[in-house]
C-alpha cells in the first residue's frame, strides 16, 4: 500500500490546485475571446468543453514526455526521435535527430522486441509463405496450419487442454466477457484491474462489483454478501459469478495473491478469470507465469487469459481453458467469428518464441533468459530501494514504479533522463490516481549488468535534482543498523 | 365559570322542589347527589378562578404584540408540547434482522452456478477448412488447390512482391512486435508515416492508426458518444459497431437496413421530440459496404437528410477502401460527395489493403480527441511495424495502379451475371459491391435450417467442385435481423475462367442441394 508522506500530499495538493485554477482562468479568457468555429449553427460541439478540461490544461504542457516516436527496434538501446513545437507544446514536428538511449520504457521482458536470430528468419520464411494477413475471418478462410499449430503449441506451453487465439489482446477481453457472462450474472473483478478487463465487463451487462486491490478478506465479504442478497431489486439468486484477476498489475508491479483468491472461489463456487498480460513468460521457473511462481495447479483456474505482445515480442491474445469451454468459444465469440486472423508472420514469432524459451530449439537461450530477468529484477529494486527511492512491487516482478506525487516532477524527471539518454515512461492521471503520479521502468533479460549500473546512476542523479528520494532517511537508518550489528 | 351561580341556583331550586314535593327516600339520594354535585361544581369553580387568577397575575392586562396574553394561552402551549412530543417519538418500525453469519453461510451452500459454458451440440464442433498457403485466389485446402472466394482480397495484395519485400525490410529492422503501447515509446516511425499517408490518400486533416480492425469502431463510437446522445443507426451493422453503441450508453434508434424512408422518419420523430440540439450529439451510423449484406448505403441521400435534421454522420468504410470509386478512395468519391462532410470515417486495413488493424480519419479535433480518449488505442500495444509498412506499400502500389478497381468491377460483373440464374438462391447484394450476397429464395423458417442448407452447399462446393465460398456466420451476442447467406468476396486477381467456373460449379451444387427444398 502506498503511504503518502504528508508534507507531500500537502504540495501535491498544492500543485494540482493552481493548475486547476490556471486552467479555468484561461479557459474563461478562451470563451471570452474566440467562438470555436468548428461547431456549425445549430450542431452541438463534437467534444465538450468539460470533457477535455484535463486534456487541454494539464496534459498538453506535458505532451512532449508522451507518445515519443522510435526510429528502431524497441530493443534495450533504441533510437529516440527528437521533436520541437513552435505553439507552446500543441503541436509536435519530429525532426531528423534521433538520440541513442537504453530503454526502460517497452515491455519488452525476454528480449525477444527487435530481431533475433532464431525468429526472425522463420517469420520471415511465413511472411513468403502465408503473405501478411489471411484477410479473413478464423471461421472463414483464415485458418492455416500456422494457426492450429499456434493454439496447440500455447495450450502446451500454459499447461491447459485447449487453447484460442486471437489478433489483438485488448479485444480478448472485450469480445470474450460479454460471451461467457450476460444478464443475470456477477462479475466481481479487482479495484486496478486494465481498461480491457472493464470494458469487456461493461459490455456484457452483468452487474459489477469491485474488491480492494489484492484483497482476499475484502473478495470473501463481497461474495458472501452478494450470494445471501441475489441480483439487486428481484432478490433472485445470481446465474454466475466470475471473478477477475490479474496476473502482475502493471501499475502496481505486485503479484495477486492467487492461492488464497482460488481458496475462495472454490469455497463459494465462483469461477475465476486470471489475465496474464505482463506475467506468461516473464516469471516462474520456466516461463510459465504466476501459477508456477505462486505453486498453483493450472486446473484450478478455469479460464487463463494473455498476451504476446509483452514477453513474446508479437501481438495478439490468448485464451487457454478446457476443451467445452474452448469449442464454445470457437463457435460464439464475435472476435473469432468476425475479425482477421492473426497475421501468419506474428503467429509463426509467438511460435517460434515459446520454442525458444522452452529449450525445444537445442539451445539453452530460454533457461538463460529467464534467470537474467530474474537476476535482473532483484538487483535493480534493491539498488533502487538502497538510493532511497519509494518502489513498489514485489521482488521477482520485472516492474517497478518509483513513486513521484507531485504534477511538476513528472515532466522534470522525463526530460532531465532523456537528456542523459535514458528513456522513462512517466504514469500519471488517469491511469493511476491523481495524486500517485509514478515513473514506471521494466526490465528486460537483454539488459546487461553494464546497462543497469548506468541506469542507477543516471536515476540516482536525476532522483537528487528532482527531490524523489522520500525514503532516503529510511535507507541511511537502515544502513546505520547493520553497520552497528555488523 | 359566571353561570356557576345560576346553575347553583336552578339545581338548589330543582333539589328543594323535589324534597318539598315528595319526601320519598330515591329523591332524597338524588337530592343529595344533587348537592353533592353542587358542592363539587362550587369547588371545582373556586379552583379555576384560583387557577386563573394566578396565571393572569403575572400577565394581567399585558399586551405582547397587541396579543393580550389571557389564561388560555397555557392551554394552548401545552397542547403544542404535547404535539412536539409525539413528532419526535420515532415512528414505528419493525426492527430489522440483518442476516446472521450460519444464515448467510446456508445460503452460500445452497447456491448453485449455471456451468461456464452450455452443453456443446453438434453443430458446435464443426471446423472450419484449414489453408495450407497464403489466402490468394488459389489457394490449397486440405491438400487440393482451390479457387478462393473466402477471403477478402478485393485487389489481389496477397502475395504481391512490393508487399512482401517492404515487409520483410521491416521485420528485419524492426522485429516483429512493438512492445509498448502508442504512448510509452510503441510509437515507432512508420506508424506516423503511416497515419500521414492514409490522411493524404483520403484527402483528410489527420488520421490515427488502431492495432486491430474490429476494435476501430467500437473504440471510436465511445469517444464521442456520452450517455444521453441520440444515434440513430441501420439495423444491418456488424457486431463491433453494436458493441461501440452498447458500451456508450447513448439512446440507440434503429433503422430499417438500407432504407432512406425509414431513416428519414426516424430522424423527423426524434427532432420532433427533442428541441434541445445545443448540448445534445447526435449520430447516424452506417457503413458503406455491409459486412452482413453486400448493400451500398445511399451517401449522397444520407448527407441531404443529415444537412437537413443537423445530424453528424459516422460512416464505417472497411469493405469499400480500394473498391469504390474510380481511383479507390470509396464510398465518397463513388457518390461525389466531399469528404469533409462526414464527421468520422473509419475502416479496417484487413480487406483491400491487405494486412491487419484499422484507422480513423477525420478532422484534426476528432482525431487529437482519440488520441487521449480512445480506450482501444490508449491501453493497447500498437500496430506491428511491418503491416503499417505493408499498408504504406498497399497504398502506394493501389494509386500506381488505378485500373485495379476497374478490373474488380469487371469480376464483379461477370460473377453477376453468371450467378443470376442459380435456382433456388437470389443475389441480395448491390451490382457494384464486392461482397456479393447468395440468400436462399425461399426459408426453410428458422435460422439454423438455413444455416444447415446453406453449410451443407458449401461443403459441397468445396470438395466436389473447388470452390472455396462461405456461409455469414452469426454469433449468439450478435443483434443483427438480417437473413444469413453465402458470401463471396471477389477479388481483382480472379482470372476470368475462374470466376465461370465458380458460377457453374455453384449452380451444379445448388440444383443438387436446393431441389428437395424447392419442391417442398
Amino acid at each position: 500500500m502506498i503511504a503518502i508522506p504528508y508534507l507531500t500530499a500537502l504540495t501535491t495538493h498544492f500543485s494540482y490546485g493552481l493548475l486547476f485554477v490556471f486552467g479555468h482562468v484561461r479557459d474563461f479568457f478562451r470563451k471570452l475571446m474566440f467562438f470555436t468555429n468548428d461547431n456549425l449553427q445549430g450542431y452541438a460541439p463534437i467534444c465538450l468543453g468539460a470533457e477535455d478540461f484535463y486534456i487541454r490544461r494539464l496534459y498538453l504542457r506535458i505532451q512532449d514526455c508522451f507518445g515519443r516516436p522510435i526510429a528502431s527496434a524497441p530493443d534495450v538501446w533504441f533510437d529516440v526521435v527528437e521533436r520541437y513545437s513552435n505553439d507552446n507544446n500543441k503541436t509536435l514536428k519530429r525532426t531528423g535527430n534521433i538520440s541513442r538511449c537504453l530503454n526502460l520504457g517497452s515491455y519488452n521482458y525476454l528480449g525477444f522486441g527487435g530481431a533475433d536470430e532464431y525468429c526472425t528468419p522463420r517469420a520471415i520464411e511465413s511472411l513468403k509463405r502465408f503473405s501478411p494477413s489471411t484477410c479473413s475471418s478464423r471461421v472463414d478462410g483464415g485458418t492455416t496450419l500456422l494457426h492450429n499449430e499456434l493454439e496447440e503449441c500455447v495450450a502446451r506451453f500454459v499447461r491447459k487442454p485447449a487453447a484460442i487465439v486471437f489478433g489483438m489482446g485488448y479485444v480478448t477481453n472485450s469480445a470474450i466477457l460479454p460471451v461467457l457472462i450476460g444478464k443475470g450474472g456477477l462479475i466481481v473483478s479487482d479495484s486496478l484491474n486494465h481498461n480491457s478487463a472493464i470494458n469487456g465487463a461493461r459490455g456484457s451487462g452483468a452487474i459489477i462489483r469491485v474488491f480492494q486491490h489484492n484483497s482476499p478478506d475484502h473478495l470473501e465479504e463481497v461474495l458472501r454478501e452478494q450470494i445471501a442478497e441475489g441480483q439487486p431489486r428481484t432478490h433472485r439468486p445470481w446465474k454466475k459469478i466470475l471473478v477477475i484477476v490479474e496476473g502482475i498489475y502493471s501499475m502496481e508491479g505486485d503479484f495477486c495473491k492467487l492461492p488464497d483468491i482460488i481458496a475462495i472461489c472454490k469455497k463459494y463456487k465462483a469461477y475465476i478469470y486470471l489475465d496474464e498480460a505482463h506475467s506468461i513468460g516473464a516469471v516462474g521457473k520456466t516461463g510459465r507465469g504466476v501459477c508456477e511462481l505462486l505453486g498453483v495447479d493450472t486446473a484450478d483456474v478455469d479460464i487463463m487469459m494473455g498476451t504476446f505482445s509483452k514477453s513474446f515480442g508479437s501481438c495478439g491474445g490468448y485464451i487457454a481453458g478446457s476443451k467445452e469451454l474452448i469449442q464454445y468459444l470457437k463457435y460464439t465469440c464475435p472476435a473469432h467469428l468476425y475479425a482477421t486472423s492473426i497475421s501468419p508472420p506474428a503467429a509463426q514469432q509467438i511460435i517460434s518464441s515459446i520454442k525458444v524459451i522452452l529449450g525445444e530449439n537445442g539451445s539453452n537461450r530460454g533457461v538463460e533468459k529467464l534467470s537474467q530477468i530474474r537476476e535482473n529484477s532483484n538487483f535493480f529494486r534493491s539498488e533502487l530501494i538502497k538510493m532511497g527511492f519509494e518502489v513498489l512491487g514485489d521482488s521477482d516482478s520485472p516492474i517497478m514504479p518509483i513513486m513521484l506525487y507531485n504534477p511538476a516532477k513528472i515532466p522534470a524527471f522525463s526530460r532531465e533522463c532523456l537528456k542523459k539518454n535514458v528513456a522513462v515512461v512517466m504514469v500519471a492521471f488517469p491511469a493511476t490516481p491523481l495524486l500517485l503520479a509514478r515513473a514506471r521502468m521494466c526490465i528486460s533479460a537483454s539488459h546487461t549488468k553494464e546497462d543497469l549500473i548506468k541506469a542507477l546512476e543516471v536515476i540516482s542523479q536525476v532522483g537528487d535534482l528532482v527531490g524523489i528520494k522520500y525514503l532516503l532517511g529510511e535507507a541511511d537508518k537502515q544502513q546505520q543498523e547493520r553497520m552497528k550489528l555488523e | 365559570m359566571d353561570c356557576s351561580p345560576v346553575k347553583t341556583a336552578i339545581l338548589g331550586g330543582w333539589a328543594k322542589h323535589k324534597l318539598n314535593s315528595t319526601p320519598d327516600p330515591s329523591v332524597c339520594v338524588v337530592a343529595l347527589q344533587v348537592a353533592m354535585e353542587s358542592a363539587a361544581l362550587n369547588f371545582v369553580n373556586t379552583t379555576l378562578n384560583w387557577v386563573t387568577l394566578a396565571l393572569d397575575a403575572p400577565a394581567a392586562r399585558a399586551v405582547v404584540f397587541g396579543v393580550h396574553i389571557g389564561g388560555h394561552l397555557f392551554v394552548e402551549v401545552l397542547l403544542l408540547v404535547v404535539i412536539l412530543f409525539l413528532l419526535s417519538q420515532k415512528s414505528y418500525k419493525p426492527p430489522k434482522r440483518p442476516l446472521t453469519k450460519k444464515e448467510i453461510d446456508e445460503l452460500c451452500d445452497e447456491w448453485v452456478p449455471e456451468s461456464l459454458t452450455p452443453p456443446i451440440t453438434e453443430e458446435m464442433q464443426s471446423e472450419p477448412p484449414v489453408l495450407e498457403s497464403a489466402a490468394g485466389p488459389h489457394a490449397i485446402v486440405n491438400g487440393k488447390e482451390v479457387v478462393n472466394f473466402a477471403s477478402a482480397n478485393y485487389l489481389g495484395f496477397i502475395g504481391h512482391e512490393k508487399l512482401r519485400d517492404s515487409c520483410t525490410f521491416a521485420l528485419e529492422k524492426y522485429g516483429v512486435g512493438s512492445c509498448g503501447p502508442r504512448g510509452f515509446y510503441g510509437t515507432i516511425d512508420v506508424h506516423l508515416d503511416c497515419e500521414a499517408k492514409i490522411a493524404n490518400f483520403l484527402g483528410t486533416t489527420d488520421s490515427i492508426l488502431y492495432s486491430y480492425g474490429l476494435s476501430t469502431m467500437f473504440s471510436a463510437i465511445p469517444c464521442f458518444c456520452k450517455k444521453g446522445d441520440i444515434i440513430v443507426v441501420d439495423e444491418g451493422v456488424h457486431w463491433g459497431i453494436q458493441n461501440g453503441l452498447y458500451l456508450s450508453r447513448s439512446t440507440i434508434v434503429y433503422f430499417k437496413h438500407n432504407d432512406m424512408e425509414s431513416l428519414e422518419k426516424t430522424l423527423e420523430k426524434i427532432t420532433a421530440k427533442n428541441q434541445r440540439a445545443k448540448k445534445l450529439r447526435r449520430y447516424i451510423v452506417v457503413e458503406a459496404v455491409y459486412q452482413n449484406s453486400g448493400q451500398i448505403a445511399p451517401l449522397d441521400k444520407i448527407i441531404k437528410l443529415k444537412e437537413k435534421y443537423r445530424f453528424r454522420v459516422l460512416l464505417d468504410e472497411s469493405n469499400s477502401i480500394g473498391v469504390l470509386g474510380h481511383s479507390g478512395r470509396g464510398l465518397t468519391e463513388y457518390c461525389r460527395v466531399p469528404i469533409e462532410k462526414i464527421d468520422i470515417v473509419t475502416a479496417s486495413m484487413g480487406h483491400a489493403l491487405a494486412t491487419e488493424g484499422g484507422f480513423c480519419t477525420g478532422s484534426a479535433r476528432v482525431i487529437d480527441h482519440q488520441r487521449l480518449s480512445s480506450s482501444g488505442y490508449v491501453f493497447s500495444a500498437s500496430l506491428p511495424p511491418y503491416l503499417a509498412s505493408a499498408a504504406i506499400t498497399a497504398i502506394d502500389v493501389l494509386e500506381q495502379n488505378p485500373d485495379l478497381t476497374s478490373k474488380l468491377k469487371e469480376n464483379i460483373a461477370i460473377l453477376w451475371k453468371g450467378l443470376s440464374d442459380v435456382q433456388g438462391l437470389s443475389i441480395a447484394s448491390n451490382p457494384e459491391s464486392p461482397i456479393v450476397f447468395l440468400r436462399l429464395e425461399k426459408s426453410t423458417g428458422s435460422v439454423k435450417g438455413d444455416l444447415q442448407l446453406l453449410e451443407d452447399l458449401a461443403n459441397r462446393a468445396l470438395k466436389e467442385a473447388s470452390v472455396f465460398v462461405v456461409v455469414s456466420k452469426r454469433s449468439t451476442v450478435d443483434k443483427c435481423p438480417l437473413p444469413v447467406g453465402i458470401r463471396m468476396f471477389v477479388s481483382a486477381a480472379h482470372s476470368e475462367c475462374d470466376l465461370l467456373k465458380a458460377c457453374s460449379s455453384l449452380k451444379k451444387v445448388a440444383g443438387v442441394v436446393l431441389k428437395d427444398h424447392i419442391c417442398a
